[in-house]
């Protein structure tokens, strides 16, 4: 049986590295990243885990280091925040291009200018054309299994793509919660040893990345986007799987509380779907039938499994914490784009962006905003496709 | 300074490594270093290469001139890549294979500085090497910090670069790493030996490897050696070695320490169209230049 500590989401994120076996990590500081790096050089220096540490100069250092350690057949690992994570941004592309298993953290934190460290998921959605699987968290437990599973998904040869999990700066980043670790040898026999698709380590000669045709590129992606619809099995397979070892089974690349009769549904990511789903219980106990939707991983996009939900639902509601300027926020604008191939008859798809820079969204506001939208659907009304949900 | 007796030839089947059909302009420098390489390190080499002239040089996907392992990165991330590589061969006990990695002026002087500066502070055990063909060949001639003073290139079209070439060698000799060297492309034993005496030392190794480029200079592809050897000659570029704290100057360099000896620079410039419309104010500014160099050279002798 596993054993619970009270961790901040931060530390959930290095124990879960460190019972991963993680070889090499290459990391550079940022606010509010910095005590996962901190805490894996702790556990490396006491000896607690036998892994190297690169402490680079940048983050594009950060991750172009991992990638070469991670090519050279190295478990590796590595974790960033906001402008560390743009500043990587071309390592990001490149890495899923070269379809080499790496897992990165991002403790998410909105985008300057003004300077703001607090959380959004500006920096975290700017990610979703990279190739990279996009898993995110709700609370400290979930982030060490995502974090955990995420090595076996990313290892996985249907998948061989890399994997970022998403939590919160401060909100789960900096706040203490218990969380269960399972026991080592049986995550050891879990996860197994390292695999990938290749390996460049000079025993044989091997190249990679070299000049390509414009067909043998395009062939390059296809296959990219063939690996991400083979991850959302993948996903299923592994959170069945965990779940066995640990009994905590989370639902796959969603999850829905209260669905099943639900004629409106709402919809989040994050730390803040706790608050979401508090209010919405509220609401039910007055007898709303609403239901919650919290997407767990954003690519591959859960469409099918969103569908299922939304089907015959007369409302959804979706609440973004980062937005597309001139758009839309981005889980609104993907599940609009998914659902047209299914119906022409959509239900009404509401879509409110909050909670930027920082801003504190509780359970009393999405109480208020989800019945205030049930109530104008029920009088037969057309609320706005978008609004702001700000207030000082 | 001609050599008076032929030396052997280096220890290597020109053909194994460096195979026939890479995709390089006539004349260019970058397969002639390499079979200096490979002649070295055979096919137990890993080259780190970022965006330059020899990203196209090995040729295209799914062909490859090199029989050994070529990881082509983004631009900026040499050093940290074969970090990173090295690192984890480490971990996983593979001490016969040499990780390089191979950048360009640019992608070593310019964008890749902060990630060299970065790989050579903590003292990776990798070899970096820059060949210089001091500007940004692949893009098409534009200036880098590593193009020299009054060169003209297409981003410097009318009057020439105004500034003097970035001494990178030097920079990296601040670091305080175990092993600095100077090469050229003209003078295969002497990069030979110091490949050898690089792969024998741990940690961090910089070769800084002059690489005259004939589409960039304007030269005729037959004359890269020869104008390789007079920028050694001229004094202009100085061999030499830099470890247990001080320079040793390089076999080939020696008899330039005598600015008698050493031949007009007016004969390296001469020969290369990026020179052409030099002024012998600049000419002049180039000998003050490469004066100023010879005494910071004999200073940590």
């Amino acid at each position: 049986m596993g054993k619970l500590v009270p961790i901040t989401g931060n530390y959930a994120v290095a124990y879960a590295a460190k019972m991963a076996r993680v070889q090499v990590v290459a990391a550079y500081p940022i606010t509010p990243q910095t005590s996962i790096v901190e805490k894996l050089a702790e556990f490396i220096e006491s000896g607690e885990l036998d892994a190297t540490m690169i402490r680079v100069e940048s983050e594009h250092s950060a991750l172009a280091a991992t990638f070469g350690a991670a090519l050279a057949g190295a478990r590796a690992f590595t974790a960033t925040s906001s402008h560390g994570l743009l500043y990587m941004h071309e390592w990001v592309h490149w890495t899923s291009r070269a379809r080499v298993p790496v897992v990165m953290a991002i403790v998410t934190r909105t985008i300057g200018t003004p300077w703001n460290i607090w959380p959004d998921h500006s920096d975290f959605m700017d990610q979703r054309d990279t190739g990279w699987i996009l898993g995110f968290g709700m609370d400290n437990q979930e982030v060490f299994d995502l974090t955990v599973q995420a090595f076996k998904i990313s290892e996985d040869p249907r998948v061989y793509l890399p994997v970022m999990i998403g939590l919160e700066g401060f909100i789960l980043g900096h706040t203490t919660m218990p969380v269960e670790l399972p026991d080592q040898k049986e995550l050891d026999d879990w996860l197994g040893p390292r695999r990938q698709g290749y390996v460049i380590d000079g025993r044989e000669p091997l190249a990679i990345g070299n000049l390509a045709w414009p067909e043998d590129t395009e062939e390059m992606f296809m296959d990219i986007q063939k690996a991400m619809e083979e991850a959302k099995q993948v996903i299923k397979e592994v959170d069945e799987s965990y779940g066995k070892l640990t009994g905590r089974k989370y639902g796959g690349l969603i999850q829905c509380i209260g669905c099943s009769n639900a004629k409106y549904v709402a919809i989040a990511m994050g730390a803040w779907a706790g608050d979401l789903i508090e209010a919405v219980q509220r609401l039910r106990d007055e007898g709303y039938p609403v239901g919650v939707v919290r997407i767990r991983f954003v690519r591959p996009f859960p469409i099918e499994d969103l569908w299922r939900i939304i089907n015959g639902v007369k409302g959804v509601i979706v609440f973004d914490r980062a937005i597309s300027f001139g758009a839309w926020g981005q889980i609104y604008t993907d599940l609009v784009a998914g659902l047209a191939q299914y119906t022409r008859n959509l239900p009404v798809i509401s879509n409110i962006v909050a909670g930027i820079g920082g801003v504190n969204v509780t359970h009393t506001d999405f109480y208020k905003l989800v019945k205030n939208f049930v109530d104008i659907v029920e009088k037969g009304e057309q609320p706005p496709v978008f609004t702001w949900y700000h207030r000082r | 300074m001609a050599q008076t007796k032929p030396r052997p030839p280096l220890p290597y089947n020109m053909r194994d490594i460096v195979l026939p059909g890479d995709a390089a302009c006539p004349g260019c420098p970058i397969p002639m270093a390499w079979k200096v390489l490979a002649a070295v390190f055979r096919e137990k080499m890993i080259l780190v290469i970022p965006a330059c002239c020899s990203s196209v040089v090995v040729g295209a996907y799914p062909g490859n001139s090199i029989k050994a392992s070529v990881v082509h990165v983004a631009f900026a991330s040499a050093a940290a890549v074969a970090s990173g590589i090295a690192e984890a061969l480490k971990r996983r006990g593979i001490n016969d294979v040499q990780v390089i990695a191979w950048a360009g002026d640019g992608g070593t002087a310019d964008i890749g500085m902060a990630s060299l500066s970065g790989a050579a502070e903590r003292n990776h055990d990798i070899i970096y090497i820059m060949y210089d063909n001091e500007a940004y060949m692949n893009t098409g001639i534009q200036r880098s910090s590593s193009t020299p003073y009054g060169a003209w290139t297409t981003t410097t079209p009318i009057i020439g670069k105004t500034e003097h070439k970035k001494d990178v060698a030097r920079i990296m000799i601040a670091h305080g790493v175990p092993y600095v060297a100077t090469a050229s492309v003209a003078y295969p034993h002497d990069f030979y030996a110091k490949l050898q005496r690089a792969r024998r030392i741990k940690g961090f190794k910089f070769i800084h490897l002059h690489a005259p480029c004939p589409t960039g200079w304007r030269f005729d592809p037959k004359y890269t050696v020869h104008i390789a050897k007079l920028a050694v000659e001229t004094g202009l570029w100085i061999l030499y070695e830099y470890y247990d704290g001080k320079i040793h100057l390089s076999g080939p360099s020696r008899p330039y320490m005598d600015p008698a000896k050493r031949k007009p620079v007016e004969e390296y410039l001469k020969l290369q169209g990026r020179f052409k419309k030099i002024t012998p104010e600049k000419i002049e500014e180039i000998k003050k230049y490469a004066e100023e160099y010879w005494d910071w050279i004999k200073r940590h002798m």
